[in-house]
């Protein structure tokens, strides 16, 4: 009994905790420049700046695109989630993996894809010569953030609902209930805590993407402070902006936190739970296809149809030397992020899930606000750091690697806390008991089983790491031309043909990634 | 799995000692647009054997971020689209020798030493085609604020030359006028856009009828396409509408490089680049005796039609930035 209680609440192990408050602790950096920064400034100048109409509208847009993005979601992927875990189809596994594979989609595409669609250079122009109206403002922003998350949720719920016990199914209607009323009063309690921590990184997520949201000509507090940062206009006025947007983002987090706190889903009977049963699609069969088909061709078929269009009109010749410079400058920093974050994640969650408590809680939170924090404020942060603290380091691969790695640890933790809630401490506790000691008991028993959903975090954080922008633009050394750098820089010229090469071959390089995923997070119960 | 992990991780720390930490090439920072420069650059490259560097952004970002720096700047050259920027950078820029300045044309020549301008572009009126005549065209840019233009206009606050054009104005006909004007494209309809090639591409889309740009954006959208309904003219002569202004380089005082600079400086002003700033980018030597550009059509002579504002009175950027602010556009 009191082993127990020493492995899950006591006082966690130094070699434990120390590395999760660092990678905690290093959250603060870019909260103390972003304090120094907004306390500069006298009082009348504030009130003109920042007490003004124009930013209580910047906050109601904010607040409406993250309600607007997280239901759009929740109506694409809750359907699709019950599709492939709860219904006969052929092939589940690929259709989980086309499911999936928008998240490796940048949002700037997929808001040019939308916007190529209509306009003097959109496919219906050229074919049809028809040109509409585009896409802008909250919708344009919604369907163009809303069709690329939707994954982080179907991905949370399909885990969700493939470990769900039947028995609890099964007994609910024997007593009695209905189909319908089993759905509602069984299986959606119990998939609370998926919904609540996808629509935590959805909410997350669409409060610091500047891309997209800007494309849409959607003023919210990201594209805000991007532009006054980029206009140099005041360096204080971005810094207020930016520390509203955490606090926003805090206020997320400690929601989700007190809503998923008191829920306990863990299975108490002993054995192991059967898969779920399929049923056939019977009567739904033809809404089923309409919906997957929309969901597909909106989400996959407008970016992927889009890009082809403008590859095929590509005017000068592809230079392939330089596309395969930046392949490799891509590889060599994304690369290096997934590992440290994969390396950073372990100490983290494991924290959390077997020594929870006020400081565990706390370091697992500051992560999540290190994601939260719009990407911009965090790179300035890093940089005026460096160029201060260690000069040597400004405009440097280690730096720039290190900025990323501290800013998506928080989707590398996601998948290796939840294999750890759903191990349990009972294996470990077992070896103890036969006289393992802490440290082998963890490499013999636990890692072994976690390897796969750490992995999956770090291919996640490789992903995300590839397409990102602001940071890479920021920080990197003097002459780096990332995938992402050289779409970015297209598009924004106008020259769209000329950004499809590097477009096309960045979702294709993450698509591949996306596969990897899948197969290391989503095998991992059958292999039990 | 733990080989290939092991295995992927031996190949990426390879490859990232394999980038090689060149400290001595000439490191530049870019205010102007990588499918611009980065041709020149490439061109300054082979013909002096000197290697290079670009880092690019927008001008007031690279600006902000030399000042952070300070004397820790790995900077040499900075490249600017505006007097403005550069004017309020002169403290972190070298003085430049005598000899670069000696064939400028006059009218660009500006009375600090700390930086050069390289080429000219003028503000223009681009507009559709399909739906506007050329003689309906408004004389003045202020005519752009009457009824019948009423949410037909497009402008990019944002911008640092639609900045500059501004502060010609407050300069030109005085801090009233200037504020009405600004006021009266809001209160008129008129669309905000983020740069140059939106607003041109927003008029070929159909969101706008005209928008205030620059001249060299539009001749790279004909360049692909001759049919592209979009053209561009003057205001009437003299009008601050037709402002022409520099873009321009200057010397980091850190530049651990100082000679090398110079020959980039001195580069920029050759006949070679000139013509390349004419014939590729579409904008107005500074130099003489060099070749125009057909392309440019309507706008081809802008000194004939420029309105009599000097370099040296577009420095006043965080005026036009206030006023800006006042009325809600930044």
């Amino acid at each position: 009994m009191a082993l127990i209680q020493k492995s899950s609440g006591g006082r966690p192990p130094l070699l434990l905790a120390l590395p999760a408050f660092v990678a905690g602790g290093a959250m603060l950096i870019p909260l103390i420049y972003l304090l120094v920064r907004a306390s500069n400034v006298e009082w009348s100048e504030l009130v003109f700046l920042v007490w003004r109409p124009a930013t209580a509208l910047l906050l109601f847009n904010t607040l409406s695109l993250v309600v607007c993005v997280v239901a759009l979601s929740t109506v694409i992927a809750l359907p699709l989630a019950l599709l492939v875990t709860r219904y006969r189809i052929p092939l589940p596994g690929l259709f989980s993996a086309l499911f999936t594979l928008p998240l490796a989609i940048p949002g700037y595409v997929m808001a040019y894809a939308l916007i190529g669609l209509s306009g003097y250079y959109g496919p219906l122009n050229a074919f049809f010569g028809l040109r509409l109206p585009r896409l802008e403002g909250l919708t344009g922003a919604t369907l163009a953030l809303g069709l690329y998350v939707f994954p982080y949720l179907f991905l949370n719920l399909r885990a969700a609902l493939s470990s769900l016990d039947p028995a609890l199914e099964e007994s609910a209607r024997s007593l009695g209930r209905s189909p319908l009323s089993v759905f509602c009063n069984v299986v959606l309690p119990h998939l609370k805590p998926a919904f609540l921590s996808g629509w935590l990184v959805i909410a997350l997520y669409t409060v610091g993407d500047y891309g997209a949201i800007a494309l849409m000509r959607f003023d919210v507090f990201s594209s805000a402070i991007y532009s006054q940062y980029a206009g140099a206009f005041e360096v204080y006025y971005a810094a207020w902006l930016s520390l509203m947007l955490m606090a926003l983002a805090a206020s997320f987090l400690v929601m989700e936190a007190w809503a998923v706190r008191g829920v306990r889903l863990s299975r108490s009977g002993t054995g192991s739970a059967r898969p779920v049963p399929r049923r056939p699609l019977g009567r739904m069969l033809l809404p089923a296809i309409a919906f997957v088909a929309l969901v597909l061709l909106t989400s996959l078929g407008v970016p992927f149809g889009v890009i082809i269009f403008w590859l095929a009109r590509t005017p000068e010749a592809i230079d392939w030397t330089t596309i395969g410079h930046s392949t490799l400058q891509t590889l060599m920093i994304a690369g290096p992020v997934a590992l440290i974050a994969m390396a950073a994640a372990l100490p983290v969650a494991l924290m959390s899930s077997r020594y929870p408590g006020r400081l565990s809680f706390l370091s697992e939170r500051m992560v999540y606000l290190g994601y939260a924090v719009p990407a911009l404020p965090f790179a300035l942060a890093m940089a005026f750091f460096s160029l201060a603290v260690v000069p040597s380091l400004y405009q440097s691969l280690a730096l720039l690697i290190a900025t990323l790695a501290l800013h998506f640890l928080a989707l590398a933790i996601g998948p290796a806390r939840a294999r750890l809630l759903q191990l349990g401490p009972r294996v470990e506790e077992a070896a103890r008991a036969l006289g393992c000691g802490p440290l082998e008991a963890f490499s013999r028993v636990t890692l072994p089983q976690l390897l796969r959903a750490l992995i999956a975090g770090g291919l996640l954080a490789f992903m995300v790491a590839a397409k990102e922008l602001p940071i890479t633009l920021l920080l990197s050394p003097t002459g780096t031309h990332t995938l992402a750098m050289s779409v970015f820089s297209r598009t924004n010229e106008g020259a769209l043909y000329d950004a499809a090469p590097y477009a096309g071959l960045m979702i294709l390089f993450s698509g591949l990634f996306i596969g990897l995923v899948l197969s290391n997070s989503g095998r991992s119960r059958q292999d039990r | 799995m733990k080989k290939t992990l092991r295995a992927s991780f031996l190949a990426l720390s390879s490859l990232a000692l394999a980038l090689p930490a060149m400290a001595d090439d000439l490191v530049i920072y870019s205010g102007r647009g990588e499918s611009f420069m980065a041709p020149i650059i490439k061109q300054f490259e082979e013909q002096s054997g000197i290697k290079t560097k670009a880092r690019y952004g927008s001008t007031a970002e690279l600006a902000a971020l030399l000042r952070e720096e300070g004397g820790k700047s790995p900077a040499d050259v900075f490249i600017a689209q505006d007097a403005g920027a550069l004017g309020s950078t002169t403290d972190l820029l070298e003085v430049l020798p005598d000899g670069v300045f000696a064939e400028q044309i006059d009218a660009y020549r500006d009375h600090a030493k700390n930086w050069v301008g390289t080429s000219a572009r003028a503000r223009t009126l681009a507009y559709s085609t399909e739906r506007v005549k050329a003689e309906a065209l408004p004389k003045s840019v202020y005519d752009i604020n009457k009824p019948e233009w009423k949410g037909k206009v497009g402008f990019a606050p944002k911008n640092a030359s639609f900045q500059a054009f501004i502060t010609a104005m407050r300069e030109k006909d005085g801090e009233e006028k200037a504020r009405a004007f600004v006021k009266g494209l809001k209160d008129n309809g008129a669309r905000t856009y983020s740069n140059n090639t939106a607003l041109i591409q927003a008029i070929a889309d159909g969101e706008i009828d005209a928008a205030l740009v620059n001249n060299y954006y539009l001749p790279r959208f004909k360049g692909r396409d001759a049919k592209f309904p979009v053209e561009q003219a003057f205001f009437e002569k003299g009008d601050v509408g037709n402002l022409l202004f520099v873009s321009g380089v200057g010397i980091v005082k850190a530049s651990d490089d100082k000679s090398d600079a110079t020959k980039f400086v001195e580069y920029l002003l050759s006949p070679a680049a000139q013509q390349y700033f004419v014939s590729s980018v579409g904008e107005y030597p500074v130099v003489k005796g060099v070749i125009p550009n057909p392309a440019l059509g309507a706008v081809a002579n802008p000194q004939a039609v420029a309105p009599d504002v000097k370099q040296d009175a577009l420095s006043d950027t965080d005026g036009t930035k206030k006023l800006l602010t006042e009325q809600g556009l930044l």
